[in-house]
């Protein structure tokens, strides 16, 4: 019989320590965590930047990730998003009763080769098993601390008028790989989540220019509700050309059947960055090399008009306002 | 070939909304009778792109906006009943009723779970035998058979715990309703794309041959829309009122017979309450006395808990009926937004409110 995850693993005991020994440590070694000591201490000066996220994707596993690399990938893209380089990461995980052994493993696994790719260690963690149906097979929870270069000024309210908007890659791919696994909808599409760290990308991209005014990666509620983020922080306008907004034939053609809008679905592994316009077509090119920008594209540009509003020059010419996704479209996708 | 390009053509596009701006010499009123048109034309922007001259009006096709109050308040009593599991389109759950809503029902305990398809709501029962499981049977004749369908599957199964609230409506009685009211007066109408698949383009015949209102029939996408809205201009301009099919993919003159054997086998026609409208004779669907056993009003009469409550100050219902525009309204993007929707248009994918709320410029929302 398959392992599975008891009430017991929970209790603190024998069976707890195996737990975090056994389908933890053994992947996620380094001298700060192997301690095991009750905090996790290491050097640190200069500008911090400090984020928690957590995780509770339905299903665990996806085509293109699972809720491991979820986890590692949104918590550094939210410390490069500051214009920080991610340096640490703790994880926290409450198992449901019943979870497969092997599954867990996988999912640390994935949480193990997300974090190698980003360059980031996971230093303190903790696990509690709750009751059947008291979750949903597996929560995680993440927080990050990263280090911000001296002179690095990013943030959503930085956006200025004539500033160019560029996107780094198709949009809608996470959500809609989600939804096609979800019992109930589940359709054939060949398509994968873009679920990825972004950081080493932000690196180069701050190495090239530093006139990046803002970053921010398009995840729940999708690029619409992102640009109405930015475009409300900086009290700024913004213009979007629909025709320069890379979307894949998938993502087109399973949102036309559902009736979503790409713009409303979630990204993993996508950022927008809000630049001076002198630096945008340098910063372009510098995002194409990268293998997490290959599809970047411009797609519009900061105005003085229509103050905390976007607009969207649609295919047809004309223009029509691009609002923030409202109310529940989906169920959990990140 | 994908299917959405070919439709998407900007330079297409231009040449046919050029032909319109021609064609076009005196002032009109079209109504599109579907929520799906209503937002394809803002989502697009077709509206700039078609003269001052022609005015668009919304009308009532869209399913959980027409669906009256009262029941509703049927829905959610039901909801409440002792193991009872409601399943229903997600656009449901938000509408406010009298006192409640779905959303706010499930909240406080109700097991209410949003499907895709009515097909999903007969699995549900499957996977929960012993607990009745009751599905929110809106929708006009493009759900009307998959709902049929459903019933016959369950009776062939022999799943005895599957129910439908049957909810369904007609388009044609409807649009007979808005015309013979006063107030509007409609030179044409879009008409919709997937209900004709399954109706066809004759139950619209009466419409220009008895008010003289011209008729297309027009698919979602944006050169369908242009396409029919030049075809109505057209007929209008030289008074030849007529039912033209503008969506050939999709609909033949006879619609789906199949289809529509199903839906007659299971549901018979009955009077149906509307919001905004009230009672419009002959224009709902009832489940047959034959499949009673899975009709949710016989299995479980519930009466009203309290009195029937609209919303005040909501002009859903004028919207519905094509009398006012959202932006008339003076709940709209005020107390009224898809974050806190007062009436069902603003919160269903298909509500004319969401549309204009979604889509529309602040600098030209009057004039849309």
């Amino acid at each position: 019989m398959d392992e599975t995850i008891l009430l017991a693993h929970g209790s603190g005991g024998t069976l707890s320590h195996e737990l975090v020994e056994k389908e933890f440590l053994s992947f996620l070694a380094n001298p700060a965590l192997n301690k095991l000591d009750d905090s996790a201490i290491f050097e640190a000066s200069g500008r911090l930047a400090f984020t928690t996220d957590s995780y509770v994707v339905n299903p665990i596993f996806f085509p293109g990730g699972d809720i491991g690399r979820l986890a590692v990938c949104g918590t550094v893209n939210d410390l490069a998003m500051s214009g920080a380089r991610p340096l640490y990461l703790s994880l926290s995980a409450i198992i449901e009763e019943g979870l497969l052994i092997n599954e867990l493993r996988q999912v640390v696994q994935s949480v193990k080769e997300a974090a190698e790719e980003a360059d980031v260690s996971i230093i303190a963690g903790d696990t509690k098993v709750v009751g059947r149906g008291q979750a949903d097979k597996l929560f995680l929870s993440t927080s990050g601390i990263g280090m911000v270069a001296p002179g690095v000024d990013i943030s959503g309210a930085n956006a200025r008028t004539g500033d160019k908007i560029l996107l780094s890659g198709t949009v809608g791919d996470h959500g809609i790989a989600i939804m096609s696994q979800r019992e109930g909808l589940r359709f054939a599409i060949d398509l994968e989540s873009d679920c990825a760290p972004l950081n080493k990308l932000v690196s180069r991209m701050l190495e090239a220019s530093s006139r990046i005014h803002c970053l921010r990666d398009p995840t729940r509620g999708g690029l619409a509700t992102t640009l109405n983020e930015l475009a409300r922080q900086s009290m700024v306008g913004m213009v979007v050309e629909e025709a320069c907004i890379p979307v894949s034939d998938e993502v087109r053609a399973a949102c036309e059947l559902l009736g979503l809008d790409p713009l409303h679905i979630a990204n993993e592994g996508k950022l927008v960055a809000v630049v001076d316009p002198a630096d945008a077509d340098r910063l372009l090119a510098v995002m194409r090399h990268d293998h997490y920008g290959r599809d970047a594209a411009i797609i519009g540009e900061v105005t003085g008009q229509h103050l905390g509003k976007v607009v969207m020059k649609t295919s047809l010419g004309p223009s029509r306002i691009v609002d923030m996704l409202s109310g529940e479209l989906l169920p959990r996708i990140c | 070939m994908k299917f959405i390009d070919e439709y998407r053509d900007s330079r297409l596009a231009r040449g046919l909304a050029n032909r319109i701006a021609q064609r076009s010499t005196r002032k009109i009123t079209l109504m599109e009778f579907c929520g799906g048109h209503t937002h394809a034309i803002l989502k697009h922007g077709i509206r700039q792109m078609v003269p001052e001259a022609v005015e668009m009006r919304s009308g009532p096709g869209c399913p959980v906006c027409v669906t009256a109050t009262a029941d509703l308040d049927k829905a959610i009593a039901l909801s409440r009943l002792p193991d009872v599991i409601i399943a229903t389109f997600g656009d449901m759950m938000r509408v406010p009723g009298s006192y409640s809503s779905l959303q706010q029902s499930k909240a406080a305990g109700a097991d209410i779970r949003v499907v895709y398809s009515t097909m999903d709501a007969l699995e549900l029962a499957k996977a929960n035998y012993g607990r009745p499981v009751i599905f929110v049977g809106i929708g006009f004749e493009t759900t009307a058979p998959t709902i049929a369908a459903a019933i016959l599957a369950a009776r062939r199964e022999g799943i005895k715990n599957f129910y439908v609230l049957s909810l369904g409506k007609l388009t044609p009685p409807v649009m007979k309703a808005l015309l013979d009211a006063d107030g509007l007066r409609l030179d044409g109408i879009v008409c919709p794309g997937h209900v004709s698949v399954i109706i066809g383009s004759r139950p619209y015949e009466f419409i220009a041959r008895d008010y003289r209102v011209a008729c297309v029939i027009s698919g979602f996408e944006p050169l369908d829309i242009l396409l029919s809205i030049d075809k109505l201009v057209e007929q209008i301009e030289h008074d030849r009122p007529a039912v033209e099919i503008a969506y050939a993919r999709g609909v033949k003159p006879a619609g789906n017979e199949k289809a529509r054997e199903i839906m007659e086998n299971v549901f018979e026609v009955a009077d149906a309450r509307w919001r905004g409208i009230g009672t419009i004779p002959a224009s709902g669907l009832k489940i047959r006395t034959e499949y009673e056993r899975f009709d949710a009003d016989k299995a479980f009469p519930v009466g009203p808990e309290q009195p029937l409550r609209e919303p005040e100050g909501c002009r859903c219902g004028d919207v519905i009926r094509g009398s006012a525009k959202p932006v008339e309204c003076n709940l709209f993007g005020k107390a009224c937004t898809p974050e806190t929707p007062v009436g069902p248009c603003m919160v269903s994918g298909e509500g004319a409110c969401a549309a204009y709320h979604q889509y529309g410029l602040p600098e030209n929302l009057q004039t849309l």
